[in-house]
């Protein structure tokens, strides 16, 4: 029958589609780390870059990577969970929420790099700081606003209603019941979703280039004044992250041994990404299995 | 029990009792919509006036910009301004890879839902957020160190071509498209159930009941994709070649608006001519994202009908 | 506060109590009519509440019956759209009006859900949760209030060895007492029991049940209910509601045996709800 020839065939080709996809993945999860890895060692880790000479590391790159993450978290979750709290518990149906979405939208599909831009116009040049890490946490945290606000709405509008009411109905205010209640029961979801914002934002490249730039200063990593310029904690100065510098040595290409030091940054940046994605789902599971336990 | 208050003391609202924590959290969260809605005017007037000084200040042509394929800025005597390679450029990998991507990504989502719902979804799921979790970087290194040279060796031209820019972008919007899954499995149980029961086979039912009642919800998602493809900057960036030509076919080296930027902003002069024109294929950048999402929002609401 | 009292003109008269009532009230109704936009779930009721007694709203599913009792401690400001019209009068003012505090009303006026509602945290906290917020930060005297109210709610002798535990390990029985202790830990006046043991099983409704006429002596009490049988054991006067009207309201004795209104006998006989 030719119906049933054409449904096996297109079956086939089903299977072939998934096989597809995953044979790209194991691929290319190999690819960087079987030829990542070995060029992954303590040292590595630890040494300053090199601009021109081969053996360099990735030390700052890595701390900057990191630190960027922080200061970018710092401001965008408190803004994004202040966002999503007013978006579930505080915003009418009505023109002025429907602008609010429409705006967050617009925010989630700008390309990074036009984040970038703006970040150059303003948080560079406007400011007049130059490259500075906050600058770059500034961009990073206009690229994950949608993405924390969209976690923290959907976190709290599944808190059970009835959980609302018994603390309203107790005389207990609106904005007290949802930092003592609300906010409580809507963590796990809200550290999840978060976890996993840090990781998409620990790869980001794009919007660091023009923000964050291209170059690291001498830094002391004994000097842990925030204001002293050698102060690998200081805000104000331009760093270089671990993405960044994959692009940079690539596109610069000064360094004799490119291939090497980008394959070990490239599984270094990977196996970091998958960590934050296994810390997501570990504290996701945890969590659900002490609420599930106490019932 | 209040009695030694007076009730109108207790019950009414009064400066003093007007639930002051409740005012401040308020105006707390409210401020933090705000910002949200600044920063999003902000970006498009700021992106907007200064990718506009070209044309205004400069006097650059936007008709030259837009469709010549002359690009020589640095030309002291004649300098010229065509962008249309770039545009071209941005516009063919967009297409070019949402051809490759979409079958690949509506087919999984269709093996995810429709094939092997139990064991497919458990393993393909986590494979698809794995490759979404790749930086886009990492994506254009590999395609850097294996893409092109193989193209180079085995299909012809320098390597650097628009052939690997499509490759790249092709595996980088897989997982968006992919998201068509949420829509196969919304779809109503009784779809397929009355399409069986009439003796349809299972493909017969993919192809003429599920697909077609799908098909804005799908259709959405390979946009979306065709949005990511469209702003993608680093990953390209290291394939395509860059160069100012417009590509005559898929193993010529090709650039994008995207590419152009990211290689250029670095070492023009804030304020020259050359900078400003960069600002303005940032702005078309930005009125694309806008076209993207109204366009989203049409296929949205054609599937609520 | 007081606007004047406008006399409904209905087709359908309330009966009130023919008994002369020997209780002051606490709560008086005039004329509450209740929109969920459009739509009127409550057509203008009148009705006294007496103090320190036990009023069952009975009727069938959708009769307003809880609407009204959500009215009382204003929970229905948190549904959009919903809005009353008329008096309710407590403590001389209409509560329903938009100068009241509703936090504050609400300390005096609680409520106790159809479901269980515990916080996810331990016992001892559920109860302090509220009195830390209304002020009471003092050690010696929270733990004094946290006996009381859970001795009060007959649940003191089961959790008083593990009140740091979690409140949801608690059975269903227990934890709705727990929530009755909470509510008693703020010295309302009124209680609002909506449905309290519905989702109990028998042996625990029969504690809460006990626990409700106890309770009255302290509190007044007005309790929605689902079962006849409940009302009739416990309550001192029944309202029966259909369709958004209070059809009657009588003592719960005359109610149930020898009803003045024909559809409260068919209510009462099963003919059908």
């Amino acid at each position: 029958m030719k119906s049933k020839t054409a449904d096996r065939i297109a079956t086939g080709v089903f299977i072939a589609i998934a096989i597809i996809i995953i044979t790209l993945l194991v691929g290319l999860f190999s690819f960087i780390l079987v030829n990542g890895l070995k060029h992954v060692s303590f040292d590595f880790l630890t040494s300053p870059s090199s601009n021109v000479r081969a053996g360099g590391g990735i030390r700052d790159q890595l701390f900057n990577s990191f630190y960027v993450l922080f200061i970018t978290m710092l401001i965008a979750i408190p803004l994004g969970l202040g966002g999503a709290i007013y978006m579930a518990e505080y915003a009418k149906p009505g023109k002025v929420t429907d602008i609010i979405r429409s705006c967050i939208e617009v925010l989630a599909s700008l390309p990074s790099i036009v984040i970038g831009m703006f970040g150059l116009l303003v948080f560079v040049n406007t400011t007049g700081w130059g490259y500075t890490i906050l600058g770059g946490a500034l961009a990073l945290t206009i690229i994950n606003l949608p993405s924390i606000v969209r976690v923290g709405e959907d976190a709290i509008r599944s808190v059970p209603r009835d959980l609302k009411e018994a603390s309203l109905a107790l005389g207990i205010t609106k904005w007290h019941t949802i930092k003592t209640v609300i906010l409580p029961s809507a963590f796990p979801s809200i550290l999840t979703g978060v976890i996993l914002a840090a990781g998409r934002v620990f790869g980001e490249a794009a919007a660091l280039l023009f923000t964050a730039g291209l170059s690291t200063p001498r830094l002391d990593y004994a000097n842990w004044n925030p204001f002293s310029e050698q102060s690998p904690l200081n805000i104000f100065r331009p760093a270089e992250t671990l993405a960044v510098h994959i692009w940079s040595v690539n596109t610069q290409g000064l360094i004799p041994d490119v291939e090497e030091v980008s394959s070990g940054s490239a599984a270094v940046l990977v196996i970091s990404v998958l960590l934050f994605n296994l810390l997501a789902r570990w504290i996701g599971s945890i969590i659900t299995k002490k609420i599930t336990a106490t019932k | 029990m209040g009695k030694i208050i007076p009730a109108k003391e207790r019950l009414l609202k009064s400066e003093k009792n007007w639930m002051d924590g409740e005012l401040r959290g308020k105006i707390l969260v409210i401020i933090c919509a705000v910002i949200m809605i600044s920063a999003t005017i902000s970006i498009t007037i700021f992106l907007g006036t200064k990718g506009l000084q070209s044309f205004i200040k400069n006097g650059v042509s936007l008709i030259e910009f837009l469709t010549s394929t002359q690009w020589n800025p640095t030309n002291k005597a004649n300098p010229e301004y065509g962008a249309f390679p770039f545009i071209f450029g941005s516009f063919a990998v967009t297409f070019l890879s949402a051809i490759v991507a979409a079958p690949l990504g509506i087919g999984g989502a269709i093996f995810m839902t429709e094939i092997a719902p139990s064991w497919g979804r458990k393993i393909l799921q986590p494979v698809v957020e794995l490759l979404v979790g790749i930086p886009s970087v990492v994506y254009g290194f590999i395609g850097l160190t294996v893409l092109v040279p193989f193209v180079r060796g085995h299909v012809g031209g320098l390597g650097f071509s628009l052939l690997s820019g499509v490759i790249v972008l092709s595996i980088m919007i897989l997982p968006t498209i992919t998201t068509a899954t949420d829509a196969m499995s919304a779809l109503p149980k009784n779809l397929r159930e009355g399409s069986y029961a009439l003796g349809a086979t299972r493909w017969q039912t993919i192809r003429k009941v599920l697909i077609p009642a799908a098909l804005p919800s799908l259709l959405t998602a390979v946009v979306l994709g065709m949005a990511r493809a469209f702003g993608e900057a680093l990953a390209v960036q290291m394939v395509i070649g860059n160069v100012r030509d417009l590509p005559s076919n898929l193993l010529d080296a090709s650039a994008t608006l995207t590419t152009i930027i990211t290689l250029n902003m670095g070492h023009t002069t804030y304020g020259s001519v050359e900078n400003n024109t960069l600002w303005s294929m940032g702005l078309i950048l930005l009125v694309m994202s806008f076209v993207f999402i109204l366009l989203i929002r049409y296929l949205s609401s054609r599937r609520k009908m | 506060m007081v606007t004047t009292y406008l006399e409904k003109e209905s087709t359908e008269k309330t009966i009130h109590s023919t008994v002369q009532l020997q209780m002051e009230n606490i709560l008086k109704v005039n004329n509450l009519e209740i929109f969920y936009g459009e739509k009127r779930a409550v057509n203008g009721i009148s009705m006294e509440i007496g103090k320190n007694s036990i009023t069952a709203l009975i009727g069938p599913s959708g009769c307003g019956k809880s609407t009204f009792l959500r009215s009382i401690n204003r929970m229905n400001d948190l549904i959009p759209g919903a809005r009353a019209q008329g008096e309710i009068i407590y403590e001389d003012l209409n509560i329903l009006s938009e100068q009241i505090n509703v936090v504050a009303l609400r300390k005096e006026i609680g409520m106790v859900f159809q479901k269980p509602n515990p916080f996810p945290k331990s016992i001892f906290e559920n109860i302090t949760h509220a009195l830390k917020f209304a002020g009471i930060k003092n050690k010696s005297k929270l733990d004094q209030i946290v006996e009381e109210s859970l001795q009060k709610a007959a649940l003191w002798d089961e959790v008083k060895d593990r009140l740091h535990t979690s409140a949801l390990s608690l059975s269903g029985g227990q934890q709705q007492r727990l929530c009755i202790a909470r509510t008693i830990a703020m010295k309302p006046t009124v209680m609002l029991l909506d449905e309290p043991s519905s989702a109990l099983d028998p042996i625990s409704n029969a504690k809460v049940e006990e626990l409700i006429v106890d309770l009255k002596k302290d509190y007044s009490i007005i309790i929605v209910t689902h079962n006849m049988q409940q009302a009739s054991r416990i309550s001192d006067k029944t309202a029966f509601f259909l369709n958004g009207d209070l059809i009657e309201y009588d003592g719960t004795e005359k109610i149930f045996t020898n009803p003045s209104v024909k559809k409260t006998e068919e209510y009462i006989s099963g003919r059908f709800g």
